[in-house]
């Protein structure tokens, strides 16, 4: 299957607006959120116009089918990668809460003499890497704070690889736990998750994925990542805001203690005690985001007819198109891989004299959107002496066009600010 | 280009040529802030004179990382409080905090903004606001505990 861009970009509504005074959209921010098609939008207004109701609990027909509306998505997220069951998929706001979610689930568990694997104390270690994500990062200083444990990380090369020289060193019998990101959301990095996944397991240590960037942009299959928790998000793939995913093993799931407590995550409730819903339940307090997750089935269902093979072949095309063009301009250094292996859309890059605000603000004059910053990667960026970057980033609905206008607006940004 | 509104020549000037730049002794409040957004940084110090009563902005020099629109902000904010009692320059200080917030509405007083009136675009662009604004609300926090140990006033 090929992709045609031009009838993808038919599906993308927004792709049609006029910004800042009549300048075509050049949406170059999908790693911050992406955009949604048509089809995702119909699935969601489609839910409320004729199957609102809340779920598991209405006795009526609408409820039936909102009900098979958010247990059909948990059944089409399992599939889309590669999980044993939908049992093994607990959704969640974003990625953010799906890391959190592990996260206090150790910290109760620590707190209650939960099972061992999840308790942590004083000279227990967990283990993250300097390119994460603060989503990936607070949340596990937070539990360090809790129990007493140390937080260790793995370094970033100059090249924007993670530095393994001293992975048998950070991975050893006190390893609880190794949370990394798959792909970095500012290099663009692709991280050896499988390699240290088989280490981290050797020693007992438990492995979660942040696949935010990844998982929208190549087929991933949690069998073959060997994580035992996979984190992502519905509107980074085309699905809806509010939505997020946590994979995890099963038998880990009906081992962690709850996180949030509330309705609908419980078997029995009396006054002075409560037993817990099966998984995925137990993790689902409250009322859940059921047209977000109509919304996610519908991206999904999108993505697979849009054919996933077929958009990693596009972006690739796309990202070895920019690094060329962004390579020529001088001044423009880009950050991490300059070459197109393992290596996803987001380019980040730095332009000598230009502050990346300034950078971002002509660009959004001629129409082109990009972030600026040190996206959600503040130590990433410490680590390689950069202040902040701006980053462009690219999907299945951009062009080749849209490649060569960020490379002409970026030198516009360079003579404007008289550097070039 | 619209964006002219936004980065006017008088920005640029003082971006490419700030005013009062670097950080300078004596001083008797030094802060820190951050705009944690873009990670744009600013140290700033404040020194006073109490000349009974009012005391005076005698100087204020800083050190900035950030983009021209944070630095250039800087730059206008220290030649327009320098030399001016701290009441006064609490009022100015104040003046362009409307501006920011007008979304471009407001006509600014160039008696009383000299420089910082080249600022008014800026106000049209959300994203932007917090970058004009970080020097002003450094100062404003350093001249603040800088009242409490040359004066003992609570700011």
């Amino acid at each position: 299957m090929t992709l045609d861009v031009g009838t993808v970009r038919k599906d993308f509504p927004i792709l049609d607006r006029k910004v800042r005074g009549g300048r075509p959209l050049i949406y170059l921010d999908s790693a911050n959120t992406s955009q949604k098609p048509r089809q995702v939008i119909d699935a969601i207004s489609g839910f409320y116009e004729r199957h609102n109701a809340n779920i598991h609990r209405a006795t009526h027909e609408l409820g039936e089918e909102a009900t098979e509306a958010y247990e059909g998505a948990r059944i089409k997220v399992a599939g889309f990668v590669g999980a044993h069951d939908e049992s093994e998929i607990v959704f969640t706001k974003n990625v953010s809460e799906a890391i959190n979610l592990v996260a206090y689930s150790m910290g109760n568990a620590s707190a209650a003499g939960g099972p061992e694997r999840f308790r942590l104390g004083p000279g227990d270690e967990i283990v993250v890497t300097e390119m994460e994500h603060h989503s990936n990062l607070v949340p596990w200083q937070l539990l360090c704070q809790r129990t007493g444990a140390t937080l260790r990380w793995f370094g970033v090369t100059a090249d924007g690889r993670l530095d393994l020289s001293n992975v048998d060193d950070l991975i050893t019998e006190r390893t609880k736990l190794v949370s990394l990101v798959h792909q970095s959301n500012v290099l663009g990095t692709f991280n050896p998750v499988r390699l240290i996944a088989d280490k981290a397991h050797a020693v007992g240590a438990l492995v979660l994925a942040d696949a935010a960037q990844s998982v929208p942009h190549i087929p991933v299959s949690v069998p073959d990542l060997g994580a035992d928790f996979l984190g992502f998000t519905g509107h980074k793939l085309c699905g809806p805001t509010g939505i997020g995913v946590l994979w995890a093993r099963r038998q880990l799931l009906d081992e962690m203690p709850p996180f949030l407590g509330g309705g609908e995550m419980i078997e029995t409730v009396w006054m002075d005690r409560t037993t817990f819903a099966a998984p995925p339940h137990k993790f689902e307090a409250g009322t859940m985001p059921i047209a977000e997750a109509a919304g996610l089935s519908a991206a999904i269902d999108y993505l697979n007819e849009t054919g996933r093979d077929a958009i990693a072949r596009h972006e690739e095309e796309l990202l070895t198109d920019a690094l060329g063009q962004l390579g020529e301009i001088k001044g423009l250094r880009i950050l991490g891989p300059a070459e197109a292996v393992d290596r996803g859309t987001a380019i980040s890059f730095e332009v000598d004299g230009v502050h990346p605000h300034d950078v971002s603000q002509v660009l959004d004059e001629l129409g082109i959107a990009v972030r600026a910053g040190h996206h959600c990667a503040w130590p990433l960026h410490r680590a390689l002496g950069v202040q902040a970057s701006t980053r462009a980033s690219f999907y299945l609905y951009n062009t080749h066009e849209e490649v060569a206008a960020l490379a002409a607006g970026i030198r516009q940004a360079q003579q404007f600010f008289g550097v070039a | 280009m619209q964006i002219e509104s936004l980065y006017q020549e008088i920005i640029l000037d003082h971006y490419r040529n700030p005013h009062h730049r670097g950080l300078r002794e004596p001083f008797d409040a030094e802060v820190h802030h951050v705009n944690p957004t873009c990670g744009d940084e600013v140290t700033l110090r404040v020194t006073l004179k109490d000349v009974g009563g009012d005391p005076v902005v005698t100087d204020v020099s800083y050190d900035t990382l950030g983009c021209s629109i944070s630095q250039a902000s800087a730059s206008v904010m220290a030649d327009l409080v320098i030399g001016k009692p701290v009441s006064e320059a609490m009022r100015i200080s104040q003046e362009f905090l409307e501006l920011m917030q007008s979304k471009g509405t407001a006509q600014p007083d160039e008696d009383v903004l000299e420089d910082a009136v080249a600022f008014a675009g800026v106000s049209k662009y959300p994203a932007r606001i917090k970058c004009a604004l970080l020097g002003w609300m450094a100062w404003k926090d350093a001249t603040g505990q800088a009242l409490e140990t040359t004066t003992g006033q609570a700011s």
